[in-house]
């Protein structure tokens, strides 16, 4: 029923942080907030790069280290008035804890 | 009813700003929208080029609309292609390549190209100009000159214009030996006049810039390169690169091949269309209207409005009547402010002048019949925005002239905002008004980041940035409702520090999500949770519960992160002093890491930069050394001079006083970074007086102690804080006063602005005098959080959450 790619346990994102996952050859980045949500986005920033998995995180928002860029997880809206955004995506969590990720294409 | 199609000949700022005014009129709907640009980009800001060249900005970052947004808006964009031919009667235009277009309405926004003043030797046989010889029109332009300067020693700009003066400027920047040549008797000649241009030319020429003014060049040297120019009274200038920034010629060829009347440019009407044909139009600086042709951006953002006015029958009767020519700029970091005519031209004419050369200052306007005609403004153009007003729109001034000038006695800048009218423009480049920033503002966006980006006031050149701050500011302060949120210690919590502090305390909240819980509503905001870490921590010492998620990267992983990612180490260096036997574990872990770059910071330490996350743990263990804090708002470092113990003017052990005060206060963070330095005698080689705590040796034991001092991007001696008799007496002011500043300060607010807001004379009063009775409890805390820190690189052997040096972790099932 989950499909996608099995990233592992949750536990190896700490609450409120992020990290970078080798995914079928690309690098996503993931988050699980202190509401215990995961989300998954392109690891890194389209500004400049920066590895948005090392930003600050609050709700469903994530500040990119570098330049402060500030992107919604939910749907890789940019928060800066700009029009560039991010590209997500979709997550399942399983009740085992395992996070699975979908890879459209 | 099918969509009619509208072509767009031209790509820079006057097509694409005359594109989004139809889109903004609904007339997305009403066109099919189909542009052609010549250069290989979007569109960007032609005004910014000269940030380009002089290296502040990358070429993507002046650009205004990326090819993304062509692609939402449904514009059909050619990039790289020429439209040569038009064919009116079967209305089709034609591009280089071939493309055939139909239209129904056609714009012409084809600008300008740099103008070649004919000058012998300026073509090779081809008809290429001859290498080392650039135009400064383009991003293509700039690229090539980037590239050219390379190798050029000595750069020749002609024309004094403002292009040339930029070009110039950035050309000494680069490192050549910049000229400028002008043929007019004094530079920047449509702006000022003779005194304003020979106080310019001499800040110019302290910049290390030579001038030449009356100079027409005849000739370009060289056989297949540029050696040097000639001039028409027979003297020489000898170089290996010409830039040519000395006017600009419209490209108005295409209609001439089009059949339409064209003089200098395109001959247009009042509603910006052609006066042969009503189904097309031109805009900027390829038309020409009522004889004129304007080479700046406003008039072309007022002649995109009435264009767009007509074409989608918003307004059919718009009609453009002529701009008034008023423009505020910064050259060369000088600003300058110029308006209508530079000297008087009728015997009734009214000149009230102020010059003051030494500054750089100089004030001139021309009133004639109680108005005002013509005006300059150099150095100070504080009264710019109401001149300019009161220029553009012929009102009448008061009688008392020197208030034109200066702002005399009660606070200006109310003034100067109540007098200024609700159209008045406040954004010249993007035609933002006083009004639309105070309908932006009563809207709900209350604080100049949010109004620019909703206005896009400031998004153009930048020079009204400041301006745009201080009528936001303005707008906010005179209002009942004013928002308050500027005076809380983080936006998110309705409280200013003091109350946020109580709160803290008074319900026991120990961490950042406990403070969210209890005080913001559970709501988490991002970006406010280092400033509740480095409160909270500065509060409950021992006693705060860390969360990690609460910490910028940087202090998650205790390094600084570098563009790329990666992360730099420094280990403490106490008054910039190691053993040798620390250099070579330093140089072995440089070896043994491949570390990319060694690198002595300007704290006396050094720094391994461009260390992987997984390598940080690793790294600090082979060092065997303590962390030196050169990432975080904390304590980082005392700098000192060699002092007393070798030095032959020595007065105080400054290395000794350095070792202690950083083994005292090393792990200690605070609002703000805190730099600190020991000096051993009053030379400061150390730099002890631009420290935010600098210690100065003055003999017999003695010592000065200065704070508030910044040698950053700002700049500020430090204040006296107090003379005293030994050393240990410098720890306990330097903790105290460190204390106060950790208790009292805005988050980020570093210790120079921190003094300044509070006074030196409260400070004083309250570290050294004790006027407030809070002597002891400061030094209490202080001690308090000295026994809570620790060495965060302890950490490479116990790290605090999964995975916090990993930068990469394979997925499960991959």
């Amino acid at each position: 029923m989950t499909g996608g790619v099995c990233i592992g346990d949750v536990a190896q994102i700490p609450k409120g942080e992020g990290r970078t996952f080798a995914v079928a050859g690309r690098r996503v980045a993931l988050f699980h907030t202190h509401s215990g949500e995961v989300f998954a986005t392109q690891a890194e920033c389209p500004h400049l790069q920066g590895p948005l998995a090392d930003g600050l995180t609050g709700g469903a928002t994530v500040i990119c280290p570098l330049h402060e860029r500030a992107y919604d997880l939910r749907t890789g809206q940019g928060l800066n008035g700009e029009c560039t955004s991010l590209r997500v995506y979709p997550i399942s969590l399983g009740t085992d804890g395992k996070i699975w990720l979908q890879i459209p294409g | 009813m099918g969509k009619e199609k509208l072509v767009v000949i031209g790509n820079g700022m006057a097509g694409a700003r005359a594109v989004e005014e139809v889109l903004a009129r609904g007339g997305g709907d009403r066109f099919d929208i189909v542009m052609f640009g010549h250069e290989r980009y979007g569109n960007y800001n032609r005004i910014q080029l000269s940030n380009v060249l002089n290296g502040t900005q990358r070429p993507d970052d002046i650009l205004i609309n990326p090819l993304d947004w062509y692609v939402e808006n449904g514009i059909r964009l050619h990039i790289g292609e020429l439209v040569d031919g038009v064919d009116r009667a079967a209305k089709v235009v034609v591009s280089s390549s071939g493309i055939r277009q139909r239209y129904d309405k056609l714009l012409i926004a084809t600008g300008s190209r740099a103008f070649i003043p004919p000058m012998t030797g300026a073509y090779l046989s081809g008809g290429r100009l001859k290498p080392g010889l650039f135009g400064y029109r383009s991003l293509s332009d700039c690229s090539a000159i980037l590239d050219y300067v390379k190798n050029s020693r000595k750069v020749v700009t002609i024309g004094g214009g403002l292009l040339g003066l930029e070009a110039a400027r950035a050309m000494m920047l680069l490192g050549a030996e910049s000229h400028i040549v002008h043929l007019a008797g004094h530079l920047l000649e449509m702006q000022l006049d003779i005194a304003g241009g020979g106080i310019l030319r001499k800040a110019i020429e302290q910049m290390g810039i030579h001038v030449h003014v009356k100079k027409l060049t005849t000739a370009v040297l060289g056989d297949d390169k540029v050696t040097g120019l000639v001039f028409k009274d027979g003297e020489t200038l000898d170089c290996d690169m010409v830039i040519v920034a000395a006017g600009i010629k419209p490209n108005a060829e295409i209609g001439v091949r089009a059949g339409l009347t064209v003089e200098r440019a395109i001959v247009v009407d009042d509603h910006m269309r052609s006066v042969d044909d009503p189904d097309v139009y031109a805009v900027g600086e390829c038309a020409q209207h009522r004889g004129r042709v304007y080479g700046l951006v406003a008039p072309l953002w007022d002649q995109g409005k009435v264009f767009a006015d007509h074409i989608t029958r918003t307004n059919p009767s718009a009609a453009y009547h002529g701009s008034k020519l008023a423009t505020k700029l910064k050259v060369m970091g000088i600003e300058l402010a110029s308006m209508g005519i530079n000297d008087p031209s009728d015997e009734r004419d009214e000149v009230i002048q102020f010059s003051e050369p030494k500054k750089g200052t100089y004030k001139k306007l021309i009133v004639r019949d109680g108005r005002l005609v013509g005006g300059i403004l150099m150095g100070d153009i504080s009264k710019a925005a109401y001149l300019m007003q009161a220029f553009d729109r012929d009102s009448p001034l008061p009688e008392e002239r020197l208030s034109l000038l200066f702002d005399l006695g009660t606070p200006s800048q109310k003034i100067t905002f109540d007098e200024m009218p609700v159209d008045a423009q406040v954004c010249n480049c993007n035609g933002v008004t006083k009004g639309a920033i105070a309908a932006c503002v009563s809207s709900g966006k209350r604080n100049a980041p949010t109004v620019m980006d909703a206005t896009r006031a400031g998004k153009g050149c930048g020079s009204c940035k400041g301006l745009v701050g201080e009528l936001v500011a303005w707008l906010c302060g005179g209002e009942l409702d004013e928002d308050p949120s500027v005076h809380y210690y983080v936006p998110c919590i309705p409280l200013r520090k003091p109350e946020l502090v109580q709160a803290i305390r008074e319900q026991g909240l120990k961490s950042v999500s406990a403070v969210f819980k209890a005080l913001a509503g559970g709501v988490e905001d991002a970006s406010s949770k280092p400033a509740l870490a480095s409160l909270l921590i500065t509060i409950w010492h021992k006693e705060y519960e860390d969360e990690r998620d609460a910490r910028f990267i940087n202090d998650r992983v205790h390094g600084n992160i570098q563009k790329d990612g990666t992360f730099s180490v420094v280990p403490g260096m106490p008054g910039g002093v190691c053993t040798p036997d620390e250099l070579r574990r330093i140089a072995d872990v440089a070896v043994k890491y491949d570390v990319p770059l060694v690198k002595v910071t300007g704290g006396q330490r050094i720094d391994l930069v461009g260390i992987p996350k997984d390598q940080l743990p690793g790294v600090w263990k082979d060092l065997g050394m303590p962390a030196g804090s050169a990432w975080g708002k904390s304590y980082r470092t005392c700098k000192s001079c060699i002092g007393s113990e070798f030095c032959r003017f020595g007065l105080g052990d400054s290395m000794g006083l350095a070792r202690k005060i950083e083994k005292r206060f090393r792990g200690i963070d605070s609002p703000g970074k805190l730099k600190l330095a020991t000096a051993g005698c009053p030379r400061n080689c150390s730099e002890a007086l631009i420290k935010d705590v600098g210690a100065v040796a003055i003999g017999d034991g003695k010592w000065e102690i200065y704070v508030g001092g910044a040698g950053g991007s700002h700049v500020r001696k430090g204040d006296v804080l107090c003379v005293v008799e030994s050393e240990d007496e410098v720890l306990r002011y330097t903790g105290r006063f460190m204390q106060y500043y950790r208790e009292n300060a805005k988050y980020k607010e570093r210790t120079y602005t921190f003094v300044e807001r509070v006074g030196i004379e409260r400070i004083r009063a309250v570290v050294i005098e004790d006027s407030e009775g809070i002597a002891k409890s400061l030094d209490a805390a202080m001690q308090a959080s000295i026994d809570a820190a620790y060495d965060p690189w302890e950490e490479a052997t116990a790290p605090k959450t999964a995975n916090q040096f990993v930068s990469l972790i394979p997925a499960e099932g991959a």
